[in-house]
């Protein structure tokens, strides 16, 4: 029984719009498809093309059509040009690379490339380069690289972009098309020209070689260049008064990958560049693109610092277009080239400054970013004042990025101290709770280190605070800062500003006032309890301190309970240290950029490191064995390199000491005769005291070359550097040579370090230390401290032969004393304390 | 590189989609679902450029579009032509709008000469033949050629191809009736294309 002729497409269309709901829809495909599905099952050849169609048309609505797979691919067999338009075209929709059947396409393909009829050449070339497989494109490639070299444009240019799609799936069949490479630029029409310098760019992104082979076809791409913007008005390829933009901004692409890198090859575009930028009409989008390709293009070429200028430029003028797009593009180009042509980029600098009105967030963040590497001395003032102005106004998104930028600004570029105190003090106020946690220490530490504007900073912070306490970080500067400086902020001495009469109650109603606010959090508590029990020492009203801690006894707070225990405490039983320990700070070493992120922890926990002297007791153990062990190693053999505070701090670290030395003991031969117990120099307590800051005061950034080691003819030297990609890395180099008249062999250099750090010990250049001096064995060691915990590392030495042959040379241990929190800052590794203590008898 | 170009209308209804990577079925759906989503709470005073939805790639990717009329024209592109270049993103950007504005505006011009002042019903009932258009102007997700008159002349011929053979609608039931509604003149006699010579006969168009 024969089926009634399916309905056509367009009936099925509108049918289908005919639907009032979903439903309805779906049951009309349904029906639809059922027949359609009878229709191919009865392998009728007439109405293929239709089903096919109406399937297509259902397939873009979301139904499911892979049912008409096969029928795409009967239908590309078939002789009719009809047929097979529809059927590549299923066969593209429908089918990918994952599915077997289009394997079965690749012979109907390859007897479509050599079809007579130009279409459909065309319609198989156009199918291979949407969805061929490397299967596919590996059986095909000759037929294409055939069609690459005829005279047909149609074919040519589908042939073009059919091989830039089989370099893609099969990079290794590259080399075959580059015969066909040869002519292409020398064709006349534009669509095939276009598509060539695709193909020439795809070829030249993927190998060097190609890339050095097409160097000399850019006298070629310059001259066709060249007659674009040269060449007249031509109807056929003017877009908005511009000749073949496309083809410029291709040429102009290729150009770039051409000239980046080789002297000759960008010479010879200098000038066409030039042309096109200063030539090309801007009124329109189309000529924007074309200049800012340009501009890639110089920057990305060795071009000259005229021609350089000359882009910068045009981005400039950019930033003043009303196409939001341009003005994106054109902060994002002048970032990137900032660096290498701050000054040309600095003209432009007002502009940049105004787009940071600019209503689009995109463009604002750009030009932020912008403006932040724009500054420097010399504008520092006005550009803060603007940068400022943007935080007052920005979206909340801005401000945390806005406020560390300044910080780093005001930080780098600060004309006075004063300047930089208001600053910062500023960004506290507007954006407070947006700034980010290192920036409490390092206001506090800027305030330390400035001496003479105590009185003024603690008068400005203690006003802000009374307007307003709910930004903490401005507050927990502010307390911090009364508790250090109430004094001066009472007796009303400041030259700076009118001197406001405060009396110590006052004070203290502030900050008993953020103890029990809800604003505060409690960290900001913390510093406020903090501030009260300084103030002890600075205040008479000594009573209501201690009333104010004791009742924080009992916090349900852990934190601030063990404060205000530690604290009532040290009324008690430790009464007589307390002035002392509540000392001012002492002036904070300015170490690196980040430096004062230290002053964090310094300041966070001093007085509770100092109190820990009342646990110190319980700890006696460690201390003592640590003790002991710094007895053993002897002190009369102590090489005080900077230092001599023997740092015994964590217990962990005397245990790992002690380890070591077990360890000496047993390869150092003689076992070590305990010093005549040179007494510790230090009460125990005051090793604690290590960690607080003036230990650390009289340590450069920059650690000089030092002699670790020097005894009995082997020379030891350290020198440091920081690693550059990774400022937590210290490089330790060792240099050992050996002056006596013996080689030392089996030269091995150990280290250890506390589970905290990372060492890792490169492998040395020998084992040998030749005598006489006549050479060195080198050795690189890197520490890295992840957790930036301060920390000891203890490398130790010992040279096998040389033990065996003089026995009076024993192992040392190298003490090296970590301040490690600097690590993460710049370029400067900090090394807190070096001490070299050699046991030997 | 275009990763697919999406028309649909004003209801988010599809009205050619065309991939040039691979997507399921289902998936196809949803990027289209989401991206019409993305498109349509957007002024039309806003940059015509936006990143992509977390479906097609996520802010690799941008939609670049534009809305004439009652249709959504999308392109989603990656951030560049090559995979291998692991250029900038932004780079490519303003270069990307420039080239798939033209692109549409060739295609949408395409179009219109095509089917004289296109709408979207010329869309809806002409599918393929907006797929033949676009096959003239991108392939494999590469742009083919600009030159507008080119592509007509190009579809054109093939068309005159097709109806030659009859059409996708050669029922010969319907022969008759269509060769009385034909409009004479309008059709060429004879169509050179390469060397071969075809007498057009005359048949419906569709």
């Amino acid at each position: 029984m024969r089926m009634p002729a399916p309905i056509r497409l367009r009936e099925l269309i509108r049918t289908i719009r005919t639907a009032r709901t979903q439903a309805e829809e779906r049951e009309m495909i349904q029906k639809e498809c059922a027949a359609i599905r009878s229709s191919f099952r009865e392998e009728d050849n007439t109405y293929r093309c239709r089903n096919v169609a109406k399937l297509l048309y259902m397939h873009m609505l979301g139904y499911p059509a892979h049912f008409g797979q096969l029928e795409c691919l009967k239908l590309i067999a078939s002789q009719k040009f009809t047929d097979k338009r529809i059927g590549y075209l299923g066969a593209m929709l429908l089918l990918d690379e994952r599915q077997d059947v289009h394997l079965l396409m690749t012979n109907c393909i390859k007897n479509d490339l050599n079809h007579s009829t130009q279409y459909v050449q065309g319609l198989a070339l156009c199918t291979l380069g949407c969805m061929g497989s490397s299967e596919m494109c590996r059986d095909l490639a000759g037929e294409v690289e055939k069609l690459l070299k005829t005279s047909n444009s149609y074919l040519r240019k589908k042939a073009a972009l059919c091989a830039v799609h089989v370099i893609r799936k099969v990079p290794e069949l590259m080399e075959m098309f580059l015969p066909a490479t040869k002519n292409l630029l020398s064709e006349k029409n534009h669509g095939v020209l276009h598509t060539s310098v695709v193909l020439l760019t795809e070829m030249c992104e993927r190998s060097p070689d190609m890339l050095s082979h097409f160097r000399k076809l850019v006298p070629q791409l310059v001259r066709i260049l060249k007659n674009l913007i040269m060449s007249g008005y031509s109807p056929e390829h003017d877009v908005s008064g511009i000749s073949d933009p496309f083809l410029q901004v291709r040429i102009l692409r290729l150009l770039r990958i051409l000239g980046k890198g080789d002297d000759d090859s960008s010479e010879a575009m200098n000038d066409i560049l030039a042309q096109v930028a200063t030539n090309t009409e801007t009124s329109k989008n189309v000529g924007n693109a074309i200049l800012y390709e340009t501009v890639l293009t110089i920057m990305d070429i060795k071009s000259e610092s005229g021609l350089r200028v000359l882009a910068i430029n045009i981005l400039g003028r950019f930033l003043l277009n009303n196409d939001k797009n341009i003005r994106y593009v054109a902060l994002t180009s002048l970032l990137k080239t900032v660096q290498t042509d701050h000054n040309a980029v600095q003209r432009h600098r007002s502009t940049i400054v105004d787009c940071l009105k600019d209503l689009d967030v995109s463009i604002k963040r750009r030009a932020m970013e912008l403006s932040f590497a724009l500054v420097n001395g010399n504008n520092i003032r006005g550009m803060m004042k603007e940068l400022l102005y943007f935080l007052d106004s920005c979206d909340p998104d801005f401000k945390a990025d806005c406020a560390s930028g300044i910080f780093l600004a005001a930080e780098k570029y600060a004309p006075s101290k004063r300047w930089h105190i208001d600053t910062i003090m500023r960004v506290l106020t507007t954006a407070g709770s947006y700034v980010r946690d290192d920036s409490v220490p390092n206001l506090i530490q800027l305030i330390t280190n400035s001496v003479e504007m105590h009185a003024y900073t603690v008068q400005r912070l203690y006003k802000a605070l009374l307007d307003d306490i709910s930004q903490q970080p401005l507050v927990q500067v502010a307390s911090w800062c009364i508790g250090e400086y109430g004094d001066l902020l009472v007796s009303g001495q400041c030259e700076e500003e009118e001197p406001i009469q405060v009396s110590e109650d006052e004070v203290l109603d502030v900050l008993e006032g953020l103890l029990v606010s809800n604003l505060s959090t409690p960290v900001t508590r913390g510093y406020s309890l903090t501030a009260i029990m300084k103030l002890s020492t600075r205040f008479s009203s000594l009573n209501r301190i201690k009333k104010v801690v004791s009742i924080y006894g009992s916090s349900i707070d852990v934190e601030l309970q063990q404060r205000a225990v530690e604290y009532n405490a040290l009324f008690k039983k430790y009464d007589h240290m307390r002035p002392a320990l509540l000392e001012r700070m002492p002036i904070m070493e300015k170490t690196a950029t980040n430096g004062p992120s230290e002053t964090v922890q310094t300041n966070g926990e001093t007085d509770s490191t100092i109190l820990d002297t009342k646990h110190l007791p319980s700890i006696s153990q460690p201390a003592s064995q640590a003790n002991d062990l710094l007895d053993l190693l002897g002190g009369n053999d102590v090489v005080p390199i900077i230092q001599t505070t023997v740092p015994t701090k964590p217990a962990s670290a005397g245990g790992e000491l002690l380890d070591l030395l077990g360890d000496l003991s047993l390869t150092g031969g003689p076992t070590p005769t305990p010093a005549s117990s040179v007494p510790m120099s230090q009460p125990p307590f005051l090793l604690d005291g290590l960690t607080s800051q003036p230990l650390f005061n009289d340590i450069a950034a920059v650690i000089p070359p030092m002699t670790a080691y020097n005894k009995n003819g082997l020379i030891i030297e350290f020198t440091f550097e920081r690693s550059n990609p990774n400022p937590n890395i210290a490089v330790i180099t060792i240099h050992a040579t050996n002056s006596t008249e013996a080689d030392m062999t089996e030269f091995v250099f150990q280290a250890a370090v506390p589970k905290t750090f990372q060492l890792q010990l490169l492998s040395p250049s020998s084992n040998v230390v030749p005598a006489f001096n006549q050479g060195s064995v080198t050795q690189v060691i890197r520490v890295l401290n992840p957790q930036k915990v301060r920390c000891y590392c203890e490398p130790r030495t010992h040279s096998a032969s040389y033990r065996s042959r003089s026995s009076e040379i024993s192992p040392f241990v190298l003490k090296h004393l970590q301040k490690s929190d600097e690590c993460l800052s710049g370029a400067k590794l900090n090394i807190a304390k070096l001490k070299l203590r050699a046991a030997s008898h | 590189m275009i990763k697919a170009i999406l028309i649909f209308n004003n209801h988010g209804k599809p009205r050619l989609i065309r991939f040039y990577q691979y997507f399921a079925e289902d998936m196809q759906q949803q990027i289209i679902r989401e991206t019409f989503h993305l498109v349509s709470k957007r002024d039309d005073n806003v940059c015509n450029f936006l990143e992509g939805g977390s479906l097609i790639g996520g802010s690799d990717y941008k939609l670049i579009y534009r809305h004439y009329a009652t249709l959504y024209f999308v392109f989603c592109v990656d951030s560049s032509e090559s995979e291998l270049g692991i250029l900038d993103l932004i780079q490519n950007m303003l270069l990307f709008t420039t080239v798939c504005n033209f692109v549409m505006q060739v295609f949408v011009e395409t179009l219109d000469k095509c089917f004289e002042n296109v709408c979207e019903l010329d869309l809806i009932f002409h599918m393929d033949k907006v797929h033949y258009i676009l096959q003239e102007v991108v392939m494999g997700g590469m742009v083919l050629e600009t030159n507008m008159n080119e592509i007509v002349a190009q579809v054109e011929l093939q068309n005159r191809m097709e109806k030659s053979e009859g059409g996708l609608s050669a029922a010969p039931a319907r022969a008759v009736s269509a060769v009385k509604n034909m409009n004479l003149p309008e059709i060429p006699r004879n169509i050179n294309i390469g060397d071969i010579n075809i007498k057009v006969p005359s048949l419906s168009p569709f």
